[in-house]
């Protein structure tokens, strides 16, 4: 087999994998979106809040602590504690549904029926918000994230391909390990979804706001349950984000890797998000080993752009996304 | 930070009153934004050595030096308006700590006759001095860092690197394209081959980057990163086993930030620097003394003897021994910006210098001139050591490749001289 | 008291249908010009021109351009940054090639330069309608971006890859370069804020505003009751690029004076002008005025206050400059989800009725 095949498999698989890493930030757009309809610019913001809430409950961080400081003259840091990952995890998770309840309460509540770009507009002043927040909660060092998930290359696959191509296959770790968690929480999602009565009432909303209202289903407990979801999947994103990179301010920026996905996936479905991010991974990864260095690298970030942008020429709704029939 | 917001407020409006007689000094840090992890440590040691200053000595020569903090974020924008806020106060002195704002403030600051120091950053041929009257960039710039990596891995390997493949791994912006000339001028004198490899902003995904590095095989790999670029890219080169000592990253690619999260594995990962590392030195002492305890520490005072607080450090020293030099060339302590630009072209670092400093071999000897605004490209080689969690030095100061460089230099702020009707002079 | 159309009598079509019908209304304009032109200029120093004027004037130039294709045509736009980068390309090799042509006409033709990639990455807005939209402009952002970092003919080779403007002069002043006396630019913004402004409230009440906001308000039946989506689209894509590149070449040669593209006109621009655009009021040219202070002097403010006022740590200034800007956005959605411009709006509604409203 030639050389070039051989190396342009393994760009495939790692674009797949690279795929999964976006989608799993793309889904926390789509729940939302589905279920209320704001294209929630916030998403990437909450993904870090969440991952530097986690590190802060992981190593006894104290929150505010150098507002407090400041304003009190005091000299906290820590609480002394070291919590085990799981622990922590399950705080966070309350930390992100009291978030979800704030949200609703304080932000979107007052804005139901307004414009999408309004409510686009909302999630960027939440996001805004959340940035300042973080960062004066946990403070702006970079922190490091373990809570366990295992990095670098996988030598199985690395010692099975050298058999059979006389060249061994680079997959992370970690990579293999956010694909299960992505697949898991993809099914668990449609799961929940299709067969449980909060699932159902979710669906309900995101058909038809009015008609769920006027069969009994409080509209702000499902808003809550989503945003609660959302938050829970940013918190996953955050935690394979930052174990790869560290907890940092960049980390909000993973959203703009998101969109592409989103947009050719759809923004209502979630099934297209795992679709939509296996296309732009294998698709910028392959472009940028076939074409990248003809024309100097670097293209990733716009080929990705690019290529939903033709997909979008000929389906303009995405993928999977719901059909757009337009009346007069 | 034991001053509480009250008495904050308080010293604010008292300080508000006419002290123009001070030495002020701004530092437009970036606490927040993507690179606040960089700049608070930086930051920090750049204030604390003039609290140090000011609390053990009384200032430089009788004036108390007065540092003015603007929060830039490493916006251009926001750089611009910290520059006019700031000017008008008699400040001597900029630290842009941002290429992006070095490059809007070379022609205003040269224009309101205020000095920059870029140091280690910035226009490279700025080095030139016949040109760039009030920029400064000793001790060190980016084509002498280009070079001291291939210096070093010239001596790793016996004095011949023809046929090795190194390949460069950088941001793909202007910061992180300035190696490029310098590497080809070397390659083609050396006869290594030249791979380039741009990561584009931010950088969070480099699996084609550190894929193709895997099929290529390079030797060597040289990066040119900023920010989550670097932690990135040292966690994917431990991801495909490359070895960490053939992994060269600029000053600003090797700081505890871009090493930590990729753990016990990134031992060996090589950076180049300016400055001595780790805080064994006396200096340290009256700094734990006069500004830590004393609750006068212009951060947590947690980052004391990180490499990028002993570089704020180091910027700050020169920055006052610049104005030492200023006040005996002028013959009075309360010096102006022109008397201070005076003092930093003629400053002179000696190692009795240092150690009278209580920084014995902090970092190169230099000399500034009219001609030679940037030192003598004189740099050494770091390595990190996760097991004691610190940057080591591994090699002396050792001085570029000056005749590849100098020839760039000339050659490219004569062009600047030309675009912007300077006329070269050195009187 | 005094604004009201009462005793304001019109004995022509012309007056009938000029731009601000009301007296009251109209010379109060007439006063805010005379002092922008013939005051502001003698009282502003350094720091006001370069903190404040001058990125309120270029800002609020590229918010009526998007102003123009998202607030009246309803084509959301993410690709601002990516459209200014072209106009201050544009202007740098204009400049640099035709150092004797006036920096003015350049700045207008690298307008037109953006115009023509306007309207090029406007075509897929023929099949691709809302936050799809918009997320498509990203394509034309990323890729600007990376082709002026990319390409050296753009920044003429230089070593650094930025691109710095030379002196370049109007009536024997300098408007760029190191020289320029804050007065100058200041005016030189003016200039074209106000050109920009009357053109764009001329074109949106006229003939081409019409279409704009029959395509917004539903494309299909504009489309049936005779307007050509074609052209009423890219003309609004051609437009509002025009303005948005003569607010990059303003930003790049007078305000900032040399750049790098990645960060000066990087996707926080695209978000940043559509802030503007939307917090000042979708469909209004006072909203772009209106939205382009907030956003550039709420800042600035804030910091003045927190550090220079009371004396606090910059970094923790800093946070909660993001938390106060984030709360008033959502805030001001919460009270008033039109913007700025409606608020204004209701103001001058209740003005004219006062002291009797009822």
């Amino acid at each position: 087999m030639p050389e070039q095949l051989v190396f342009a498999m393994e760009v495939f698989l790692n674009g797949l994998m690279a795929g999964v890493l976006y989608a799993l930030v793309a889904l926390g757009f789509v729940l939302i979106y589905k279920a209320s309809g704001i294209f929630n610019y916030a998403q990437g913001v909450m993904a870090l809040f969440a991952a530097l809430t986690l590190v802060g409950i992981m190593d006894g961080q104290v929150p505010f602590s150098h507002l407090i400081n400041a304003v009190f003259g005091t000299e906290i840091h820590h609480f002394g504690w070291h919590l085990p990952a799981l622990l922590a995890i399950v705080l966070t998770m309350v930390v992100m549904i009291a978030l979800a309840w704030l949200v609703n309460h304080f932000v979107f509540r007052h804005l139901v029926n307004q414009e999408p770009i309004i409510l686009f507009m909302a999630s960027i002043g939440l996001a805004y918000f959340l940035e300042g927040m973080g960062d004066i909660m946990w403070g702006a060092d970079i922190k490091k994230l373990d809570v366990g998930l295992p990095q670098g290359i996988n030598s199985a696959i690395d010692e099975i391909t050298f058999g059979i191509f006389d060249y061994g296959f680079f997959i992370d770790n970690l990579d293999i390990v956010a694909t299960g968690i992505a697949a898991l929480l993809v099914v668990g999602l449609v799961i929940f979804a299709q067969y449980t009565k909060q699932g159902r009432a979710m669906r309900a909303v995101a058909d038809d706001h009015q008609a769920a209202l006027s069969v009994g289903i409080s509209l702000n407990y499902i808003w809550v349950m989503v945003w609660s979801l959302a938050g829970f999947v940013a918190l996953v994103a955050g935690i394979v984000w930052g174990t790869k990179s560290g907890v940092q301010f960049s980390l909000s920026l993973i959203a703009l890797k998101a969109l592409p996905v989103l947009m050719l996936g759809g923004f209502t479905s979630i099934p297209g998000a795992i679709v939509g991010g296996l296309i732009i991974g294998v698709g910028e990864k392959l472009f940028e080993f076939a074409i990248g260095p003809m024309i100097g690298g670097a293209t990733e970030n716009w080929f990705a752009y690019v290529l939903a942008l033709i997909f979008l020429v000929f389906r303009p709704q995405g993928l999977f996304g719901e059909k757009i029939i337009e009346r007069v | 930070m034991r001053k509480t917001l009250m008495t904050a407020a308080l010293g604010a409006m008292m300080a508000a009153g006419p002290a123009l007689a001070d030495l002020v000094v701004v530092d437009t840090s970036y606490r927040t934004g993507p690179y606040a992890a960089n700049g608070i440590p930086f930051s920090d040691g750049y204030q604390d050595y003039f609290t140090l200053i000011n609390e053990r000595d009384g200032g430089v020569g009788g004036e108390k030096i007065k540092v003015i903090e603007c929060e830039t974020g490493y916006n251009t924008e926001k750089g611009v308006e910290c520059y006019e806020a700031t000017k008008g106060e008699g400040a001597l002195l900029y630290q842009p700590l941002s290429t992006g704002i070095t490059y809007q403030l070379i022609p205003k600051a040269t224009s309101d006759g205020i000095s920059l120091h870029t140091m280690g950053y910035g226009r490279t041929s700025a080095k030139n001095g016949a040109v760039f009257k009030n920029v400064f960039n000793y001790p060190a710039n980016y084509w002498d860092g280009a070079s001291h990596a291939i210096t070093h891995i010239l001596n790793e390997n016996g004095g011949d690197i023809s046929g090795r493949k190194i390949a460069l791994v950088y941001h793909n912006s202007a910061y992180g394209k300035e190696p490029i000339r310098t590497l080809e001028e070397l390659s083609k004198k050396h006869g290594f081959e030249l791979m380039l490899l741009p990561v584009d902003h931010p950088g969070q995904e480099q699996k084609s980057q550190w894929l193709q590095i895997r099929r290529e095989k390079p030797d060597n790999v040289i990066m040119w990163g900023w920010g989550v670029m670097n932690q990135v890219a040292i966690q994917e080169a431990v991801n495909i086993r490359f070895p960490m000592d053939q992994f060269i990253g600029i000053w600003w690619s090797g700081s505890e930030n871009d090493v930590k999260s990729a753990g016990a594995k990134a031992n060996g990962y090589k950076a180049l620097t300016f400055h001595n590392l780790g805080s064994d030195y006396p200096l340290y002492d009256d700094m734990a003394k006069y500004v830590v305890e004393a609750g006068k520490a212009a951060g947590a005072g947690d980052q004391v003897g990180s490499v990028l607080y002993n570089r704020g450090m180091y910027a700050a020293m020169l920055a006052v021994e610049a104005m030492r030099t200023a006040q005996e060339i002028a013959g009075t302590s309360a010096i102006n910006a022109a008397q201070m630009r005076d003092g930093m072209e003629a400053l002179e670092i000696t190692e009795a210098k240092m150690a009278g400093l209580g920084l014995p071999g902090f970092g190169p000897e230099f000399k500034v001139s009219c001609e030679n605004h940037g030192g003598d490209g004189m740099g050494a080689v770091s390595q990190w050591n996760a097991e004691k969690g610190e940057f080591e030095l591994i090699t002396d100061y050792y001085q570029s490749d000056q005749e590849v460089i100098n020839a760039l230099v000339a050659e490219d702020s004569a062009s600047y001289a030309a675009e912007n009707g300077i006329e070269p002079s050195c009187n | 008291m005094f604004y009201r159309e009462a005793g304001d009598f019109k004995t022509s079509y012309a007056e009938d249908s000029q731009t601000f019908p009301i007296k009251f209304d109209r010379y109060r304009y007439y006063a805010v010009l005379v002092i922008a032109f013939a005051v502001v200029p003698f009282v502003i120093n350094d720091y006001w021109v370069n903190a404040v004027f001058l990125p309120f004037l270029i800002y609020a130039i590229a918010a009526i351009g998007l102003n123009i294709l998202t607030g009246y045509c309803g084509q959301v736009s993410l690709g601002t940054g990516g459209f200014m980068a072209v106009g201050a390309y544009a202007c740098y090799k204009l400049m640099t090639s035709f150092p004797e042509v006036s920096i003015l006409i350049h700045v207008i033709l690298a307008g037109g330069i953006t115009a023509g990639v306007g309207v090029l990455f406007g075509l897929p807005s023929l099949r691709i309608k809302g936050f799809y939209l918009a997320v498509a402009t990203l394509a034309a952002q990323f890729f600007l971006v990376w082709l002026f970092n990319r390409v050296p003919w753009f920044y003429n080779y230089s070593a650094s890859g930025q691109i710095s403007a030379p002196e370049r002069t109007v009536l024997g002043v300098p408007v760029t370069g190191a020289e320029t006396a804050p007065w100058a630019a200041y005016l030189v913004c003016l200039l074209f804020v106000t050109a920009s402004a009357l053109v764009a409230r001329n074109l949106t009440r006229g003939m081409a505003g019409r279409k704009w906001m029959a395509i917004r308000d539903m494309d299909i039946a504009a489309e049936i009751i005779g307007v050509d989506p074609l052209k009423a689209k890219l003309s609004a894509f051609a437009v509002s690029s025009f303005f948005i590149g003569i607010a990059g070449a303003l930003f790049f040669s007078v305000y900032l004076g040399a750049v790098e593209v990645g960060e000066a006109f990087g996707i926080n621009k695209s978000f940043l002008v559509l802030f503007m655009v939307i917090i000042g009021g979708l469909g209004s040219i006072f909203g772009s005025f209106a939205g382009a202070a907030f956003l550039v002097l709420l800042p600035v403010f804030l910091k003045n206050l927190l550090v220079g006022g009371l004396g606090w740590p910059t970094d923790l200034a800093a946070h909660l400059e993001f938390i106060i800007v984030g709360a008033l956005i959502i805030v001001f959605l919460v009270a008033e989800p039109h913007g700025l411009a409606q608020l204004w709006r209701v103001a001058k509604e209740k003005l004219r009725l006062w002291p009797f409203p009822h």
